[in-house]
């Protein structure tokens, strides 16, 4: 009797210590741990940008009566009824209780619906326009990454040659010109003075008609209309990975296992790929995946350029129209994607370059 | 006397070695100078005159004139200042910032640096240029100097994350060392023996934030977010922009004045940092 009643005792203290003991793991582990690091960031973020997006005068019913006094010439009566009847809005409501209200339903997956177009689902109007940001972007960052390296290792290859100087000038003169800057520049020359590309017809993120599918004709389409905002993103980023590639081969091939590879007679090929290029692109992967995190941004500047339907487009047209919803839920995937690919690029790292891997629990 | 022109020779024989960083340099110093000194002898020109709209260039317009008619080379000269004074303002402010914190950081470690390395880390995650844009319709930007100041007091993150990883490193050196046995006090050993020996690199950072700056300010006020009365490159750019001014063949010098001063300036930092950097660097001078 006395041995069972023990038994039954330690039995259950062993549990109790077993899910003691799995629980402290999960919560000491590395990953975990970051996890929730990046989880309670990205609330913090949210909160602070809705305040601030709260905090700015003039709020989306003033800038819709303006508009409507200033477009349609009504009375400021009459626009300031009609706006009311028409955005849906409860400005009125405690800044603490909207945000409360809203943080609720993001806990639900639900970013709300836009003011200025009354129903429509904050969720299906950043699906509309985030697919050509990721896809403009996206397209440039693996140009100008691809193309990048190789020519940073080719420069450091030939270092001190002509050829060198030539790629390290222009990366240099490339990367510190302002790409809005180059923007026009293409526009100017490439579209109005050369006449080399026709810019009003390559606004847009596609011509009208065209029906999306994987037809030859529609990705020759998205093509053209992405062709100018690609060029001047691959133009001004591609110079900043030259010059990361080039630096980075320089240092490891002044690195003993280099040497020692040299001295053991392996070709120049393998020890090209298998030594040199492999450790020096270490460093890079990691940039990579941060920049990951920058193309849902897109680029604000470019996109208002080229008349491009992406997400920087759209969070301009929100921001001047004060359509709350829409700002924070761009500003909620912006930061989503930022954090991630900072902790894409954290366990990337430890994962590609053993030296460096983290050390989990304990 | 002697010994200052000694030194000054050598830091121009300095310069001078890197060809590019030189002419950078260079270029830096006259666009100062113009915008500076420019404004005294060439006033900005007000006057529309209709009959000369997108006027060609010549004697008397060095480069054309605008939409109406008004001389560009005197708009160009007198819209660099704006443009230098929030860079400088926005870039000591975020150098000063991110020295002070990641020093502080390093230095103070445990839960005072997780706290200063957590907030630097949630202002690298906001996206700057959408949060700016927020922020201009909240300050309205009256003033160059708190555009400045905003401007200044979002950059430092990143810059006080390397700052903070070198006094970390260089609290460990042995001249480090030596001055605490020697106990000379935390004030002498930061700013005697840590900041000394990051002086180039905080030398180019200032640099590098002043080229964000100026990429910042241009941008916000080239997308017309910015009221920034008055006159400078960045409101020419929006001018010209939305005057349909790039689709008027006639009107390639107006706009692009202040596109190629703009990347010129921005070009000349990078270059002269990057002789400075050599300057305070001695382990980069090539040929050595």
């Amino acid at each position: 009797m006395t041995s069972t009643v023990t038994e039954a005792r330690l039995s259950a203290s062993t549990e109790s210590s077993l899910i003691r003991r799995w629980l402290k793991r999960v919560t000491t582990n590395y990953i975990v741990r970051r996890f929730v690091v990046a989880f309670i960031k990205v609330i913090i973020v949210v909160s602070l940008t809705f305040f601030l997006i709260r905090l700015m005068p003039t709020n989306p019913v003033d800038v819709y009566v303006q508009e409507l006094v200033t477009t349609y010439g009504m009375s400021a009566d009459e626009a300031r009824n009609q706006a009311a009847a028409l955005l849906a809005i409860d400005l009125d409501a405690p800044l603490s209780q909207q945000y409360i209200q809203y943080m609720e339903q993001l806990a639900q997956g639900n970013l709300g619906t836009s003011f200025r177009s009354k129903g429509t689902p904050v969720k299906d109007i950043i699906g509309r326009f985030l697919p050509w940001t990721l896809f403009s972007v996206g397209t440039s960052l693996l140009i100008s990454f691809s193309f990048g390296m190789l020519l940073g290792m080719w420069a450091a290859y030939r270092r001190e040659s002509v050829g060198d100087h030539a790629v390290t000038t222009l990366s240099s003169i490339f990367s510190s010109i302002p790409n809005y800057l180059v923007g026009i520049m293409i526009v100017v020359f490439l579209g109005v003075q050369w006449k080399l590309f026709p810019i009003t017809q390559m606004r847009g993120s596609m011509s009208p008609g065209m029906e999306p599918g994987f037809t030859l004709a529609f990705i020759k389409d998205i093509f053209f209309h992405a062709a100018l905002p690609i060029m001047t993103y691959v133009l001004t980023t591609i110079g900043g990975w030259t010059l990361a590639m080039k630096s980075s081969t320089i240092s490891t091939l002044g690195e003993d296992y280099v040497t020692v590879a040299k001295a053991r007679g392996l070709t120049e090929r393998r020890i090209m790929t298998g030594y040199v290029g492999r450790n020096a692109s270490l460093p890079l992967f990691t940039s990579l995946a941060i920049s990951i995190g920058f193309i849902v941004g897109g680029s604000i500047l470019i996109e208002f350029i080229f008349v491009y339907q992406g997400v920087g487009q759209l969070l301009l047209t929100s921001i001047t129209s004060r359509d709350y919803p829409v700002m924070q839920g761009i500003f909620l995937i912006i930061t989503i994607a930022v954090i991630l690919a900072n902790l894409l690029a954290e366990f990337l790292y430890s994962r590609l370059d053993p030296r460096v891997r983290v050390t989990g629990g304990r | 006397m002697a010994a200052f022109w000694h030194s000054f020779r050598i830091t121009l024989r300095l310069i001078s070695h890197n060809k590019v960083g030189f002419i950078g340099f260079l270029v830096v110093i006259f666009f100062v100078l113009m915008s500076f000194g420019g404004p005294l002898f060439i006033p900005l020109d007000r006057t529309t005159r209709v009959d000369q709209i997108y006027a060609p260039i010549s004697l008397q317009h060095p480069l054309g004139t605008d939409f109406s008619g008004r001389d560009v080379w005197s708009h160009l000269v007198n819209g660099g200042r704006e443009v230098m004074i929030v860079a400088f303002v926005a870039g000591a402010i975020s150098t000063l910032i991110a020295i002070s914190l990641g020093s502080l950081s390093a230095l103070a470690g445990g839960r005072l640096d997780n706290a200063i390395m957590g907030l630097a880390d949630i202002v690298l995650t906001i996206p700057t240029l959408p949060l700016l844009i927020v922020l201009a319709g909240l300050f309205h930007f009256n003033s160059i100097l708190i555009l400045a100041l905003i401007l200044g007091t979002l950059s430092w993150p990143s810059l006080s994350r390397a700052i903070r990883a070198q006094v970390l490193s260089l609290r460990e050196r042995d001249f480090v060392e030596a001055a605490r046995a020697l106990d000379l006090g935390t004030g002498h050993i930061i700013l005697r023996e840590i900041i000394p020996n990051m002086a180039s690199y905080l030398l180019v950072s200032l640099i590098f934030a002043m080229t964000a700056a100026v990429y910042a300010q241009v941008g916000l006020v080239f997308l017309g977010l910015v009221p920034l009365s008055g006159n400078n490159w960045g409101v020419m750019l929006q001018l010209a922009w939305t005057k349909g001014a790039i689709f008027y063949p006639k009107a390639l010098p107006y706009i692009m004045a202040p596109v190629f001063a703009i990347a010129l300036f921005q070009l000349a930092l990078v270059f002269a940092s990057r002789a400075l950097e050599e300057i305070f660097n001695p382990r980069l001078r090539t040929g050595v």
